[in-house]
């Protein structure tokens, strides 16, 4: 009973404990190490390009170069970080934990989902320095340019179609699990949150990633073979291709953004201290994300060629699926009227998720408007809306529940003062960083473009100081998260007093999890 | 049984959640060629008449032998199964190895019908192709990535049966403990399936 994960002794030593190990817990502290590799990537080819547009002209790169950055950008921050994000890592780690089961129901599956994506992250960044230089076609891959560059984009697509596959077999392993191995007495309805999202996006996962799967195969085919699928010149049609990815990639957003809401759902009513408000109506808000939002990629397409029959109904079924996102931050709201909130770490960063995350979608129903997306499509509004979401939303509610299984995890508690202060610079870094662009945006600067008219470079020079705010936050939020692993104070094994399952075993828990399997007989957030 | 349920052991014997498992598996696998079967009715709406001739120039009856061919080993591969569950071992095994069997006879006739093709000079990017019209350049676009997908997982299936097999004669697969190769038969149905569908659409147009 004393021994946990960590000084467990399995078959392998060493690293290989860790690679070759499958138990759930060590993966997802494998994905975690990882994409914070990749995130720190990322974020720095993110701080070069707003170093560029610090100055109308070339500053410190050429364009060329600038291109490859932008795209290696969205690839790293996309496919290796913010999807893989919080379900392959806190989700592997709390997904049996919070049903109360010893792993998940393919362990070895789980394994091989690792490895799919550590090699396919290592081809993606192996196509930087081989072949014809990295891929400078952005992250959308859109033909016929990707056809036709000389870059090296095949490489690039195979690594992105491993992660694709990565993905996949990850939702598989989730939904069985959540199907067949809750507890004793967990029910549907007395599932913790997070599950349920883990489950919706679990759903996506499965039935979207295969479309981007076939549609990056057809387009390295057209590269090797000149089939022709998306070739005009002999009769294909470029739109296809923007239909197949978008049919993946809109679906993608949610599998970014549902694991972030269940997450959070999680530390309101820990730090509340109350049960959430409207359980049934988050849960059921989930599928209907993800349902709805399989449905909706042609709003990507506004100015692309479309019937404006398909534009209206993209248009109308754009705002519908704002109305379960709407319901959630309804919920939260009110799930901490009359609570005694505690404003730790980790509900600052869900306050702060809130805040940007309804920036975010409330900007989202503007680009979902017919007539002002026209004005507005391509040009930094959408970067800043996207960022908002994505950064504000999902990275929020990712460093939110860091913080918050911080404990869980390891045993040990970061410096709270550290991490308060961190969450300050951050949100004040990423406000500097996104706000300018909605403004730039709706004056008419493009979004890819290495060069911009002099009338733009004031919102360009805030923009790229809240950059460097931003960035110091981030490494100083790491610092105190890396330096806690094994000089943090060892705090108990529940110490934000929380109710749900992962709490009821010792942190950091042991090798099986359960030194018994727990009979559940209430809901997940019963505070006495 | 019961009692086995409770302990983590169990968590490896579960049939029911290895079966939910391979059945999502295998909405993804549909999914992955209803991309393709989405670009196909695309082209097929706007190319009409140009998919109907060149699908004249394709071999009905070496499409036929091979759905035959495809059938058969979908019924050994049910009799494989069908086997195990009374225990008779040699019986099982004779069927997989026909099934095993049946699967590479697909792949050689295959083999020959897109030589022939490419020995016409049909063939993706071929000058004799590029100076036909626009449907006929993606008609055998398509002919050549739906079933060279479509064999792609033939052959990934005769790996997994051969797998099946050799487990089976090493008395890994018995009849108690046989979902592995009850998963290895969906999946098998499903190469069969998919292969329903190309064949009607690929060469029945005419």
């Amino acid at each position: 009973m004393e021994t946990n994960f960590y000084t467990y002794s399995g078959k392998h030593r060493g690293i290989l404990a860790w690679i070759l190990s499958t138990d759930h817990k060590r993966i997802g502290l494998l994905y975690l190490s990882s994409m914070f590799t990749f995130f720190l990537a990322g974020a720095t080819l993110g701080i070069l390009m707003r170093l560029e547009l610090i100055a109308p002209g070339p500053t410190i790169m050429t364009a060329q170069t600038y291109n490859a950055v932008f795209t290696l950008h969205g690839v790293i921050m996309i496919f290796l970080f913010i999807i893989p994000g919080i379900p392959a890592a806190l989700g592997n780690f709390m997904l049996p934990l919070q049903i109360g089961a010893r792993d998940v129901a393919f362990p070895r599956l789980n394994l091989l989902s690792w490895w799919f994506f550590i090699t396919g992250g290592l081809i993606a960044l192996t196509s930087l320095f081989t072949g014809g230089g990295p891929p400078d076609t952005g992250w959308t891959f859109y033909v016929p340019y990707s056809i036709r560059t000389g870059t090296n984009v095949s490489l690039a697509l195979f690594g992105v179609f491993l992660l694709g596959l990565s993905s996949t077999l990850t939702g598989l392993n989730f939904v069985t699990t959540i199907h067949r191995m809750r507890a004793p007495g967990m029910t549907w309805f007395r599932l913790p949150l997070f599950q349920w999202s883990l489950y919706a996006t679990g759903w996506v996962q499965l039935l979207a990633t295969p479309i981007l799967g076939i549609t990056l195969l057809l387009v390295i085919i057209e590269r090797f073979f000149g089939v022709g699928f998306f070739d005009p010149a002999k009769g294909g049609d470029p739109l296809l291709f923007e239909h197949l990815f978008w049919i993946y990639s809109h679906p993608a957003v949610y599998i970014m953004i549902l694991p972030a809401m269940g997450a959070v759902s999680e530390i309101i009513p820990a730090f509340a201290r109350r049960t959430i408000f409207g359980y049934k109506a988050i849960a059921y808000s989930s599928l209907a994300i993800a349902l709805v939002g399989y449905l909706v990629w042609g709003h990507h397409m506004f100015t692309s060629g479309m019937s404006d029959a398909s534009r209206v109904v993209f248009s109308l079924l754009t705002f519908l699926v704002a109305i379960p996102s709407g319901v959630k931050v309804f919920n939260w709201v009110a799930s901490l009227y009359r609570g005694s909130i505690q404003t730790d770490a980790p509900m600052l960063f869900t306050l702060g998720f809130i805040f940007l995350f309804s920036i975010g979608g409330l900007t989202g129903l503007i680009n979902g408007a017919l007539s002002v997306n026209i004005h507005i499509h391509g040009t930094h509004f959408i970067v800043a809306h996207f960022h908002y979401t994505m950064f504000g939303g999902t990275a929020f509610a990712f460093f939110a529940a860091l913080h918050y299984w911080f404990p869980k995890m390891f045993g040990r508690m970061y410096r709270e003062g550290l991490a308060r202060v961190a969450w300050f610079i951050i949100f004040i870094g990423f406000n500097t960083l996104y706000f300018p662009m909605f403004v730039l945006g709706w004056q008419g600067m493009p979004r890819r473009y290495y060069d911009y008219l002099p009338q733009f470079q004031t919102g360009n020079i805030i923009s790229t100081i809240g950059s460097w705010i931003l960035v110091s936050g981030l490494l100083l939020m790491l610092f105190n998260l890396v330096r806690s692993i094994s000089k943090g104070e060892k705090v108990g094994d529940n110490p934000w007093g929380a109710t749900t399952l992962e709490w009821k075993t010792s942190s950091p828990p042991p090798h099986n999890n359960f030194a018994e399997i727990p009979t559940v007989t209430t809901g997940p957030y019963v505070f006495k | 049984m019961a009692e086995l349920a409770k302990t983590s052991e169990a968590v490896h014997r579960d049939y029911t959640g290895a079966k939910i498992g391979m059945w999502l598996f295998l909405f993804t696998e549909i999914l992955l060629f209803g991309g393709l079967f989405l670009v196909y009715a695309v082209y097929r709406t706007k190319h009409q008449a140009d998919f109907h001739t060149a699908a004249a120039e394709l071999s009905v009856a070496i499409g036929a032998a091979n759905t035959m061919i495809l059938l058969t080993s979908s019924l050994t591969m049910a009799l494989a199964i069908a086997a195990i569950r009374r225990s008779a071992k040699t019986a099982s095994i004779v069927f997989q190895s026909l099934t095993i069997l049946f699967a590479v006879i697909f792949l050689v006739n295959k083999y020959f019908e897109w030589g022939a093709k490419i020995g016409h000079g049909l063939y993706p990017n071929s000058p004799e192709l590029l100076a036909q019209s626009h449907g006929t350049i993606l008609f055998y676009g398509l002919y050549y990535v739906m079933t060279g997908l479509h064999a792609l997982h033939v052959l990934i299936g005769i790996g997994l049966l051969l797998t099946m097999l050799i487990l089976t004669v090493r008395d890994r697969i018995t009849n108690t403990d046989f979902v592995k190769l009850e998963n290895s038969g969906l999946y098998w149905h499903l190469v069969d399936i998919v292969w329903i569908y190309l064949f009607p659409l690929l060469y029945l147009i005419t």
